[in-house]
Protein backbone atom coordinates (compact mmCIF):
# COMPACT_ATOMS: atom_id res chain seq x y z
CA UNK A 1 0.00 0.00 0.00
CA UNK A 2 0.88 3.66 -0.08
CA UNK A 3 2.20 4.56 3.35
CA UNK A 4 2.01 8.07 4.69
CA UNK A 5 2.27 9.92 7.96
CA UNK A 6 0.76 13.07 9.32
CA UNK A 7 2.66 16.28 8.85
CA UNK A 8 3.62 17.94 12.13
CA UNK A 9 0.63 19.79 13.59
CA UNK A 10 2.56 23.08 13.49
CA UNK A 11 2.94 22.77 9.74
CA UNK A 12 -0.77 22.12 9.27
CA UNK A 13 -1.68 24.98 11.61
CA UNK A 14 0.47 27.32 9.55
CA UNK A 15 -1.28 26.13 6.35
CA UNK A 16 -4.71 27.02 7.72
CA UNK A 17 -3.64 30.08 9.71
CA UNK A 18 -5.64 32.48 7.53
CA UNK A 19 -8.82 30.39 7.40
CA UNK A 20 -11.89 30.18 9.60
CA UNK A 21 -13.76 27.36 7.91
CA UNK A 22 -12.23 24.31 6.33
CA UNK A 23 -13.21 20.85 5.14
CA UNK A 24 -10.98 18.06 6.37
CA UNK A 25 -11.15 15.01 4.14
CA UNK A 26 -9.97 11.49 5.00
CA UNK A 27 -9.66 8.41 2.83
CA UNK A 28 -10.73 4.83 3.57
CA UNK A 29 -7.97 3.36 1.39
CA UNK A 30 -4.28 2.83 2.18
CA UNK A 31 -4.00 5.68 4.68
CA UNK A 32 -6.74 4.15 6.82
CA UNK A 33 -4.78 0.91 6.90
CA UNK A 34 -1.59 2.70 7.92
CA UNK A 35 -3.44 4.77 10.53
CA UNK A 36 -2.55 8.09 8.97
CA UNK A 37 -5.62 9.51 7.24
CA UNK A 38 -8.74 7.45 7.94
CA UNK A 39 -11.92 8.54 9.69
CA UNK A 40 -10.32 8.17 13.10
CA UNK A 41 -7.30 10.31 12.23
CA UNK A 42 -9.54 12.93 10.64
CA UNK A 43 -11.37 13.24 13.96
CA UNK A 44 -8.16 13.45 15.93
CA UNK A 45 -6.61 16.10 13.67
CA UNK A 46 -9.81 18.16 13.61
CA UNK A 47 -9.91 18.26 17.44
CA UNK A 48 -6.24 19.10 17.69
CA UNK A 49 -6.53 21.97 15.21
CA UNK A 50 -9.66 23.31 16.92
CA UNK A 51 -8.05 23.22 20.36
CA UNK A 52 -4.92 24.95 19.11
CA UNK A 53 -6.92 27.68 17.39
CA UNK A 54 -9.13 28.17 20.41
CA UNK A 55 -5.98 28.76 22.48
CA UNK A 56 -4.96 31.41 19.98
CA UNK A 57 -8.36 33.04 20.50
CA UNK A 58 -9.44 32.50 16.91
CA UNK A 59 -11.74 29.54 16.57
CA UNK A 60 -11.91 27.54 13.36
CA UNK A 61 -14.82 25.56 11.99
CA UNK A 62 -13.78 22.18 10.65
CA UNK A 63 -16.17 19.85 8.87
CA UNK A 64 -15.10 16.25 8.46
CA UNK A 65 -15.73 13.79 5.69
CA UNK A 66 -13.96 10.53 4.86
CA UNK A 67 -14.28 9.24 1.30
CA UNK A 68 -14.18 5.66 0.09
CA UNK A 69 -11.07 6.67 -1.81
CA UNK A 70 -9.65 9.96 -3.03
CA UNK A 71 -7.78 8.49 -6.00
CA UNK A 72 -10.89 7.87 -8.04
CA UNK A 73 -13.04 10.63 -9.62
CA UNK A 74 -16.14 8.59 -8.83
CA UNK A 75 -15.55 9.00 -5.10
CA UNK A 76 -14.54 12.65 -5.36
CA UNK A 77 -18.22 13.10 -6.29
CA UNK A 78 -18.98 12.58 -2.62
CA UNK A 79 -17.48 16.03 -2.01
CA UNK A 80 -20.10 17.78 -4.20
CA UNK A 81 -22.64 18.10 -1.47
CA UNK A 82 -20.53 19.50 1.36
CA UNK A 83 -18.51 21.78 -0.91
CA UNK A 84 -21.50 23.17 -2.83
CA UNK A 85 -23.50 23.82 0.33
CA UNK A 86 -20.74 25.52 2.30
CA UNK A 87 -18.30 28.24 1.59
CA UNK A 88 -15.07 26.66 2.74
CA UNK A 89 -11.91 28.71 2.78
CA UNK A 90 -9.94 25.59 1.95
CA UNK A 91 -9.91 21.80 1.83
CA UNK A 92 -7.28 19.84 3.73
CA UNK A 93 -6.81 16.28 2.52
CA UNK A 94 -5.55 13.46 4.68
CA UNK A 95 -5.33 11.04 1.77
CA UNK A 96 -2.04 10.20 0.13
CA UNK A 97 -0.93 13.06 -2.10
CA UNK A 98 -3.04 11.78 -4.98
CA UNK A 99 -6.15 12.89 -3.08
CA UNK A 100 -5.43 16.63 -2.79
CA UNK A 101 -4.46 16.68 -6.48
CA UNK A 102 -7.78 15.08 -7.46
CA UNK A 103 -9.67 17.60 -5.34
CA UNK A 104 -7.69 20.50 -6.81
CA UNK A 105 -8.41 19.23 -10.33
CA UNK A 106 -12.12 19.04 -9.58
CA UNK A 107 -12.48 22.40 -7.79
CA UNK A 108 -10.47 24.92 -9.74
CA UNK A 109 -11.14 27.83 -7.39
CA UNK A 110 -10.62 26.04 -4.12
CA UNK A 111 -7.43 26.07 -2.07
CA UNK A 112 -6.27 22.54 -1.26
CA UNK A 113 -3.63 21.42 1.24
CA UNK A 114 -2.02 18.05 2.01
CA UNK A 115 -2.04 17.04 5.67
CA UNK A 116 0.09 13.96 5.11
CA UNK A 117 3.55 13.30 3.87
CA UNK A 118 3.14 10.46 1.40
CA UNK A 119 6.16 8.42 2.21
CA UNK A 120 6.54 5.15 0.33
CA UNK A 121 5.06 1.97 -1.08
CA UNK A 122 5.43 -0.48 1.73
CA UNK A 123 3.88 -2.56 4.42
CA UNK A 124 3.76 -2.94 8.18
CA UNK A 125 6.46 -4.85 10.00
CA UNK A 126 4.71 -4.82 13.36
CA UNK A 127 2.06 -2.67 14.98
CA UNK A 128 3.11 0.95 14.45
CA UNK A 129 6.07 0.18 12.21
CA UNK A 130 6.06 0.41 8.42
CA UNK A 131 8.85 -0.01 5.89
CA UNK A 132 9.48 0.65 2.22
CA UNK A 133 9.44 -2.30 -0.17
CA UNK A 134 9.00 -0.93 -3.68
CA UNK A 135 9.98 2.15 -5.61
CA UNK A 136 7.62 1.54 -8.53
CA UNK A 137 10.42 1.24 -11.08
CA UNK A 138 7.86 -0.08 -13.53
CA UNK A 139 9.76 -3.24 -14.49
CA UNK A 140 9.79 -5.59 -11.53
CA UNK A 141 12.77 -7.89 -11.41
CA UNK A 142 12.78 -9.06 -7.80
CA UNK A 143 12.65 -12.73 -8.81
CA UNK A 144 16.31 -12.29 -9.76
CA UNK A 145 17.11 -11.24 -6.21
CA UNK A 146 15.36 -13.82 -4.08
CA UNK A 147 12.12 -11.83 -4.31
CA UNK A 148 13.63 -8.92 -2.40
CA UNK A 149 13.90 -5.48 -3.99
CA UNK A 150 17.41 -3.98 -4.17
CA UNK A 151 16.14 -0.83 -5.85
CA UNK A 152 13.87 0.28 -3.05
CA UNK A 153 15.62 -1.41 -0.15
CA UNK A 154 19.33 -0.89 -0.86
CA UNK A 155 20.36 2.65 0.09
CA UNK A 156 22.27 2.90 -3.21
CA UNK A 157 19.88 0.83 -5.37
CA UNK A 158 22.81 -1.41 -6.26
CA UNK A 159 22.18 -4.29 -8.60
CA UNK A 160 25.45 -5.99 -7.68
CA UNK A 161 25.63 -5.69 -3.91
CA UNK A 162 26.35 -6.00 -1.11
CA UNK A 163 28.74 -3.05 -1.15
CA UNK A 164 31.78 -2.65 1.07
CA UNK A 165 29.73 -0.89 3.73
CA UNK A 166 27.60 -3.91 4.63
CA UNK A 167 28.32 -4.80 8.22
CA UNK A 168 26.72 -7.44 10.43
CA UNK A 169 23.61 -7.54 8.25
CA UNK A 170 23.15 -3.78 8.48
CA UNK A 171 23.54 -1.01 5.94
CA UNK A 172 26.31 1.58 6.10
CA UNK A 173 23.71 4.33 6.46
CA UNK A 174 22.41 3.15 9.83
CA UNK A 175 22.60 0.27 12.28
CA UNK A 176 18.77 0.41 12.21
CA UNK A 177 18.61 -0.34 8.48
CA UNK A 178 18.92 -3.89 7.19
CA UNK A 179 21.33 -4.40 4.31
CA UNK A 180 18.90 -5.89 1.82
CA UNK A 181 21.82 -7.36 -0.07
CA UNK A 182 22.77 -9.39 2.98
CA UNK A 183 19.16 -10.63 3.09
CA UNK A 184 19.33 -11.41 -0.63
CA UNK A 185 22.53 -13.37 -0.07
CA UNK A 186 21.03 -15.38 2.79
CA UNK A 187 17.91 -16.16 0.82
CA UNK A 188 19.74 -17.12 -2.36
CA UNK A 189 21.92 -19.33 -0.21
CA UNK A 190 18.87 -21.10 1.27
CA UNK A 191 17.35 -21.44 -2.18
CA UNK A 192 20.56 -22.98 -3.51
CA UNK A 193 20.91 -20.14 -6.02
CA UNK A 194 24.19 -18.55 -4.97
CA UNK A 195 25.58 -19.28 -8.43
CA UNK A 196 23.11 -16.72 -9.78
CA UNK A 197 24.70 -14.09 -7.57
CA UNK A 198 28.02 -14.66 -9.31
CA UNK A 199 26.69 -13.11 -12.52
CA UNK A 200 27.22 -9.44 -13.21
CA UNK A 201 23.86 -7.71 -13.50
CA UNK A 202 24.11 -5.13 -16.25
CA UNK A 203 22.57 -1.69 -16.69
CA UNK A 204 18.98 -1.15 -15.69
CA UNK A 205 16.65 0.53 -18.15
CA UNK A 206 14.99 3.30 -16.16
CA UNK A 207 12.58 4.38 -18.89
CA UNK A 208 9.73 2.61 -17.11
CA UNK A 209 10.57 4.42 -13.89
CA UNK A 210 9.87 8.06 -13.04
CA UNK A 211 13.00 8.92 -15.05
CA UNK A 212 11.04 8.29 -18.24
CA UNK A 213 8.66 11.12 -17.31
CA UNK A 214 5.30 10.98 -15.53
CA UNK A 215 3.74 7.60 -16.17
CA UNK A 216 0.34 6.51 -17.35
CA UNK A 217 -1.28 3.14 -17.89
CA UNK A 218 -3.90 2.79 -20.60
CA UNK A 219 -5.93 -0.40 -20.52
CA UNK A 220 -7.82 -0.58 -23.80
CA UNK A 221 -9.78 -3.58 -22.54
CA UNK A 222 -11.27 -1.48 -19.75
CA UNK A 223 -11.67 1.87 -21.49
CA UNK A 224 -15.15 2.84 -22.52
CA UNK B 1 49.14 -3.34 -22.56
CA UNK B 2 45.75 -1.78 -22.21
CA UNK B 3 46.48 1.79 -21.26
CA UNK B 4 50.27 2.16 -21.04
CA UNK B 5 49.90 3.90 -17.71
CA UNK B 6 52.93 3.92 -15.47
CA UNK B 7 51.06 1.75 -12.97
CA UNK B 8 50.25 -0.84 -15.60
CA UNK B 9 53.84 -0.87 -16.82
CA UNK B 10 55.18 -1.33 -13.28
CA UNK B 11 52.91 -4.32 -12.79
CA UNK B 12 53.66 -5.74 -16.21
CA UNK B 13 57.40 -5.58 -15.55
CA UNK B 14 56.83 -7.68 -12.44
CA UNK B 15 57.56 -5.01 -9.86
CA UNK B 16 55.77 -4.71 -6.53
CA UNK B 17 53.70 -1.56 -7.14
CA UNK B 18 53.04 1.31 -4.74
CA UNK B 19 50.18 3.77 -5.01
CA UNK B 20 49.37 6.74 -2.83
CA UNK B 21 46.30 8.81 -2.25
CA UNK B 22 45.49 12.49 -2.29
CA UNK B 23 42.31 14.05 -0.99
CA UNK B 24 41.45 17.29 -2.85
CA UNK B 25 40.78 20.42 -0.76
CA UNK B 26 37.41 21.91 0.12
CA UNK B 27 38.24 24.98 -1.87
CA UNK B 28 39.65 26.23 -5.15
CA UNK B 29 43.29 26.63 -4.12
CA UNK B 30 45.55 24.74 -6.54
CA UNK B 31 48.54 25.41 -4.26
CA UNK B 32 47.20 22.84 -1.79
CA UNK B 33 47.47 20.17 -4.48
CA UNK B 34 51.04 21.16 -5.20
CA UNK B 35 51.97 21.00 -1.53
CA UNK B 36 50.34 17.64 -0.91
CA UNK B 37 51.48 16.22 -4.25
CA UNK B 38 55.08 17.23 -3.56
CA UNK B 39 55.22 14.74 -0.68
CA UNK B 40 54.49 11.90 -3.09
CA UNK B 41 56.84 12.69 -6.00
CA UNK B 42 59.22 9.79 -6.56
CA UNK B 43 57.61 7.68 -3.84
CA UNK B 44 54.65 6.08 -5.60
CA UNK B 45 53.80 4.77 -9.05
CA UNK B 46 50.39 6.42 -9.17
CA UNK B 47 48.27 8.64 -6.93
CA UNK B 48 44.58 8.02 -6.32
CA UNK B 49 42.59 11.23 -6.33
CA UNK B 50 39.42 10.83 -4.33
CA UNK B 51 36.04 11.87 -5.70
CA UNK B 52 33.93 13.80 -3.18
CA UNK B 53 35.18 11.31 -0.62
CA UNK B 54 32.77 10.48 2.22
CA UNK B 55 30.23 12.54 0.26
CA UNK B 56 31.93 15.82 1.16
CA UNK B 57 32.24 18.37 -1.64
CA UNK B 58 35.84 18.85 -2.71
CA UNK B 59 37.71 20.05 -5.76
CA UNK B 60 36.86 17.85 -8.76
CA UNK B 61 38.95 14.72 -8.98
CA UNK B 62 39.52 15.14 -12.71
CA UNK B 63 40.92 18.65 -12.30
CA UNK B 64 43.24 17.52 -9.53
CA UNK B 65 44.41 14.60 -11.67
CA UNK B 66 45.42 17.06 -14.37
CA UNK B 67 47.29 19.22 -11.83
CA UNK B 68 49.18 16.13 -10.72
CA UNK B 69 50.11 15.26 -14.30
CA UNK B 70 51.60 18.73 -14.57
CA UNK B 71 53.76 17.90 -11.54
CA UNK B 72 54.98 14.67 -13.11
CA UNK B 73 52.80 12.46 -10.91
CA UNK B 74 50.61 9.81 -12.47
CA UNK B 75 47.05 10.09 -11.24
CA UNK B 76 44.41 7.45 -10.70
CA UNK B 77 41.00 9.05 -11.16
CA UNK B 78 38.50 7.85 -8.59
CA UNK B 79 34.94 7.99 -9.85
CA UNK B 80 31.78 7.37 -7.85
CA UNK B 81 28.29 6.54 -9.12
CA UNK B 82 26.58 8.57 -6.42
CA UNK B 83 26.96 11.96 -8.09
CA UNK B 84 26.51 11.34 -11.81
CA UNK B 85 24.33 9.37 -14.18
CA UNK B 86 25.49 7.39 -17.19
CA UNK B 87 25.56 10.48 -19.38
CA UNK B 88 27.82 12.40 -17.03
CA UNK B 89 29.99 9.37 -16.24
CA UNK B 90 30.73 8.62 -19.87
CA UNK B 91 31.29 12.28 -20.67
CA UNK B 92 33.72 12.56 -17.75
CA UNK B 93 35.56 9.43 -18.82
CA UNK B 94 36.05 10.82 -22.32
CA UNK B 95 37.21 14.13 -20.90
CA UNK B 96 39.58 12.43 -18.46
CA UNK B 97 41.17 10.48 -21.26
CA UNK B 98 41.57 13.63 -23.34
CA UNK B 99 43.36 15.23 -20.38
CA UNK B 100 45.87 12.38 -20.29
CA UNK B 101 44.41 10.41 -17.38
CA UNK B 102 45.03 6.68 -17.82
CA UNK B 103 43.95 5.03 -14.58
CA UNK B 104 40.38 4.98 -13.29
CA UNK B 105 39.10 3.56 -10.04
CA UNK B 106 35.43 2.60 -10.23
CA UNK B 107 33.46 3.02 -7.00
CA UNK B 108 29.83 3.11 -5.94
CA UNK B 109 30.54 5.91 -3.47
CA UNK B 110 29.63 6.41 0.17
CA UNK B 111 26.02 7.32 0.77
CA UNK B 112 25.55 11.07 1.24
CA UNK B 113 23.87 10.59 4.61
CA UNK B 114 27.09 11.29 6.52
CA UNK B 115 28.49 13.81 4.07
CA UNK B 116 28.27 17.59 4.03
CA UNK B 117 25.14 17.72 1.84
CA UNK B 118 22.84 15.05 3.29
CA UNK B 119 19.92 16.87 1.61
CA UNK B 120 21.25 15.94 -1.83
CA UNK B 121 19.48 13.65 -4.27
CA UNK B 122 21.76 10.75 -5.10
CA UNK B 123 22.01 9.21 -8.53
CA UNK B 124 23.15 5.57 -8.59
CA UNK B 125 21.92 5.21 -12.16
CA UNK B 126 24.62 2.55 -12.55
CA UNK B 127 26.69 0.81 -9.87
CA UNK B 128 30.43 0.23 -9.51
CA UNK B 129 30.27 -3.12 -11.27
CA UNK B 130 28.53 -1.53 -14.24
CA UNK B 131 30.98 1.37 -14.17
CA UNK B 132 33.81 -1.12 -14.63
CA UNK B 133 31.90 -2.61 -17.58
CA UNK B 134 31.38 0.89 -19.00
CA UNK B 135 35.11 1.67 -18.95
CA UNK B 136 35.87 -1.69 -20.53
CA UNK B 137 33.27 -1.30 -23.24
CA UNK B 138 34.59 2.15 -24.13
CA UNK B 139 38.15 0.90 -24.23
CA UNK B 140 37.80 -2.54 -25.82
CA UNK B 141 34.83 -2.02 -28.10
CA UNK B 142 35.20 1.71 -28.67
CA UNK B 143 31.53 2.14 -27.82
CA UNK B 144 29.30 3.89 -25.34
CA UNK B 145 26.81 1.91 -23.24
CA UNK B 146 24.20 2.57 -25.95
CA UNK B 147 26.46 0.98 -28.61
CA UNK B 148 27.29 4.33 -30.18
CA UNK B 149 30.74 4.17 -31.80
CA UNK B 150 33.29 6.56 -30.33
CA UNK B 151 35.44 8.84 -32.38
CA UNK B 152 38.56 8.52 -30.30
CA UNK B 153 38.73 5.65 -27.85
CA UNK B 154 39.79 6.21 -24.22
CA UNK B 155 42.45 3.80 -22.98
CA UNK B 156 42.06 3.16 -19.29
CA UNK B 157 43.78 0.87 -16.87
CA UNK B 158 40.66 -0.08 -14.94
CA UNK B 159 40.64 -0.37 -11.18
CA UNK B 160 38.12 -1.03 -8.45
CA UNK B 161 38.01 -1.43 -4.70
CA UNK B 162 37.39 -4.57 -2.69
CA UNK B 163 36.57 -4.82 0.96
CA UNK B 164 37.30 -8.25 2.41
CA UNK B 165 36.02 -7.07 5.80
CA UNK B 166 32.47 -6.28 4.78
CA UNK B 167 29.72 -8.84 5.20
CA UNK B 168 28.77 -11.50 4.31
CA UNK B 169 32.40 -12.63 4.30
CA UNK B 170 31.77 -15.74 2.18
CA UNK B 171 30.47 -13.59 -0.65
CA UNK B 172 33.46 -11.22 -0.73
CA UNK B 173 35.60 -13.34 -2.99
CA UNK B 174 32.64 -13.90 -5.34
CA UNK B 175 32.20 -10.15 -5.57
CA UNK B 176 35.89 -9.85 -6.47
CA UNK B 177 35.34 -12.45 -9.20
CA UNK B 178 32.38 -10.42 -10.47
CA UNK B 179 34.53 -7.30 -10.73
CA UNK B 180 37.08 -9.28 -12.73
CA UNK B 181 34.33 -10.59 -14.98
CA UNK B 182 33.09 -7.03 -15.45
CA UNK B 183 36.56 -6.08 -16.65
CA UNK B 184 38.74 -4.84 -13.84
CA UNK B 185 42.53 -4.84 -14.30
CA UNK B 186 43.58 -4.03 -10.75
CA UNK B 187 42.06 -3.98 -7.30
CA UNK B 188 42.90 -1.81 -4.31
CA UNK B 189 41.64 -3.25 -1.06
CA UNK B 190 40.05 -1.44 1.85
CA UNK B 191 42.50 -0.56 4.67
CA UNK B 192 43.65 -3.80 6.20
CA UNK B 193 44.12 -4.29 9.92
CA UNK B 194 42.73 -7.77 10.47
CA UNK B 195 45.57 -9.69 8.84
CA UNK B 196 44.10 -13.13 9.58
CA UNK B 197 40.90 -12.35 7.76
CA UNK B 198 42.81 -10.79 4.89
CA UNK B 199 45.00 -13.89 4.55
CA UNK B 200 41.89 -16.07 4.39
CA UNK B 201 40.38 -13.88 1.67
CA UNK B 202 43.61 -13.92 -0.32
CA UNK B 203 43.78 -17.68 0.02
CA UNK B 204 40.28 -17.92 -1.46
CA UNK B 205 41.25 -15.54 -4.28
CA UNK B 206 44.36 -17.58 -5.02
CA UNK B 207 42.43 -20.85 -4.95
CA UNK B 208 39.96 -19.52 -7.50
CA UNK B 209 42.78 -18.30 -9.72
CA UNK B 210 41.61 -14.71 -9.40
CA UNK B 211 45.06 -13.37 -8.60
CA UNK B 212 46.18 -14.55 -12.02
CA UNK B 213 43.48 -12.46 -13.65
CA UNK B 214 44.03 -9.08 -12.01
CA UNK B 215 46.59 -7.28 -9.90
CA UNK B 216 45.62 -7.02 -6.24
CA UNK B 217 46.98 -4.21 -4.10
CA UNK B 218 46.71 -4.33 -0.32
CA UNK B 219 45.33 -1.18 1.29
CA UNK B 220 47.47 0.21 4.10
CA UNK B 221 46.53 3.15 6.31
CA UNK B 222 48.86 3.96 9.20
CA UNK B 223 47.08 4.44 12.51
CA UNK B 224 47.88 7.85 14.00
CA UNK B 225 46.62 7.28 17.51
CA UNK B 226 44.48 5.12 19.77
CA UNK B 227 41.66 7.60 19.16
CA UNK B 228 41.76 7.14 15.40
CA UNK B 229 41.98 3.37 15.74
CA UNK B 230 38.95 3.29 18.04
CA UNK B 231 37.00 5.59 15.74
CA UNK B 232 37.67 3.38 12.74
CA UNK B 233 36.81 0.29 14.74
CA UNK B 234 33.50 1.66 15.99
CA UNK B 235 32.19 4.04 13.37
CA UNK B 236 33.47 3.09 9.95
CA UNK B 237 31.21 0.34 8.59
CA UNK B 238 33.17 -2.44 6.97
CA UNK B 239 36.44 -1.70 8.77
CA UNK B 240 37.89 -4.25 11.12
CA UNK B 241 40.54 -3.03 13.61
CA UNK B 242 41.65 -5.83 15.95
CA UNK B 243 42.36 -5.11 19.62
CA UNK B 244 45.91 -6.33 19.15
CA UNK B 245 46.92 -3.17 17.26
CA UNK B 246 45.08 -0.92 19.67
CA UNK B 247 46.95 -2.57 22.52
CA UNK B 248 50.25 -1.89 20.72
CA UNK B 249 49.41 1.79 20.33
CA UNK B 250 48.32 1.97 23.97
CA UNK B 251 51.61 0.39 24.98
CA UNK B 252 53.61 3.48 23.99
CA UNK B 253 53.51 7.10 25.14
CA UNK B 254 50.89 9.24 23.53
CA UNK B 255 53.36 11.23 21.44
CA UNK B 256 54.92 8.00 20.23
CA UNK B 257 51.64 6.51 19.02
CA UNK B 258 52.02 7.90 15.48
CA UNK B 259 55.49 6.37 15.20
CA UNK B 260 54.16 3.05 16.44
CA UNK B 261 51.36 3.25 13.84
CA UNK B 262 53.94 3.76 11.11
CA UNK B 263 55.93 0.81 12.44
CA UNK B 264 52.81 -1.35 12.21
CA UNK B 265 52.16 -0.16 8.64
CA UNK B 266 55.73 -1.04 7.64
CA UNK B 267 55.43 -4.52 9.18
CA UNK B 268 52.16 -5.03 7.29
CA UNK B 269 53.79 -4.02 4.01
CA UNK B 270 56.70 -6.40 4.66
CA UNK B 271 54.21 -9.20 5.07
CA UNK B 272 52.27 -8.14 1.96
CA UNK B 273 55.46 -8.30 -0.09
CA UNK B 274 55.71 -11.99 0.74
CA UNK B 275 52.03 -12.83 0.39
CA UNK B 276 51.04 -14.90 -2.63
CA UNK B 277 48.84 -13.01 -5.07
CA UNK B 278 49.61 -9.51 -3.80
CA UNK B 279 51.06 -7.29 -6.52
CA UNK B 280 51.48 -4.07 -4.59
CA UNK B 281 50.33 -1.83 -1.78
CA UNK B 282 48.03 1.14 -1.78
CA UNK B 283 49.21 3.51 0.95
CA UNK B 284 46.42 5.76 2.16
CA UNK B 285 47.99 8.16 4.63
CA UNK B 286 44.87 10.19 5.22
CA UNK B 287 45.83 13.85 5.81
CA UNK B 288 49.28 12.51 6.62
CA UNK B 289 50.89 12.62 3.19
CA UNK B 290 54.18 13.81 4.68
CA UNK B 291 54.65 10.40 6.30
CA UNK B 292 54.49 8.39 3.08
CA UNK B 293 58.23 8.76 2.57
CA UNK B 294 59.01 7.29 5.97
CA UNK B 295 56.65 4.38 5.31
CA UNK B 296 57.86 3.45 1.83
CA UNK B 297 61.49 3.93 2.86
CA UNK B 298 61.00 1.79 5.95
CA UNK B 299 59.32 -0.91 3.90
CA UNK B 300 62.22 -0.96 1.40
CA UNK B 301 60.07 0.13 -1.52
CA UNK B 302 62.44 2.81 -2.83
CA UNK B 303 63.59 3.71 -5.35
CA UNK B 304 60.50 3.29 -7.50
CA UNK B 305 61.25 1.57 -10.80
CA UNK B 306 61.52 3.55 -14.02
CA UNK B 307 59.72 1.43 -16.60
CA UNK B 308 59.42 2.46 -20.18
S1 LIG C 1 11.98 -4.10 -8.84
FE1 LIG C 1 10.84 -2.18 -9.24
S2 LIG C 1 8.68 -2.78 -9.23
FE2 LIG C 1 9.82 -4.48 -8.29
S3 LIG C 1 9.74 -4.07 -6.09
FE3 LIG C 1 11.60 -3.11 -6.86
S4 LIG C 1 11.06 -1.00 -7.36
FE4 LIG C 1 9.16 -2.18 -7.13
S1 LIG D 1 25.19 -1.74 2.94
FE1 LIG D 1 23.77 -3.05 1.78
S2 LIG D 1 21.84 -1.90 1.68
FE2 LIG D 1 23.44 -0.46 2.31
S3 LIG D 1 24.14 0.49 0.42
FE3 LIG D 1 25.49 -1.27 0.78
S4 LIG D 1 24.56 -2.98 -0.29
FE4 LIG D 1 23.01 -1.37 -0.18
Amino acid sequence: MVVGESKPIEEILAMVADFDKILLTGCKGCVTVCNAGGQKEVGILASALKIARKKEGREIQIDEVTLERQCDPEYIDQLEEPINNNSYDAVVSMACSVGPQYIAARYEDLLVFPALNTTFIGGSLEHGVWAEFCQACGACGIHNFGALCPIARCAKSLLNGPCGGSSGGKCEISPETDCVWHLIYDRMNRLGQLDKMANVVMFKDWTTSRDGGPRKIVREDLKQ
Amino acid sequence: MKAQSNLERVFAAGHFAVTGELGPPRGADAEVIKEKGQYLVGLVDSVNVTDNQTAVVRMASMAVCRLLLDMGLEPNLQMVCRDRNRLAIQADLLGASALGIKNVLCLSGDHQKFGDHPQAKNVFDIDSMQLIATCKKMRDEGKLINEHELEGVPHFFIGAAANPFADPFDFRVTRLAKKIEAGVDFIQSQCIYNMDKFRTWMQQANDLGLTEKCYIMAGITPLKSVGMARYMQKFVPGLDVPEEYIARLKGVEKKEQGAEGIKIAIEQIQEMKEMKGISGVHVMAIEWEEKVEEIVTGAGLLPRPEVS
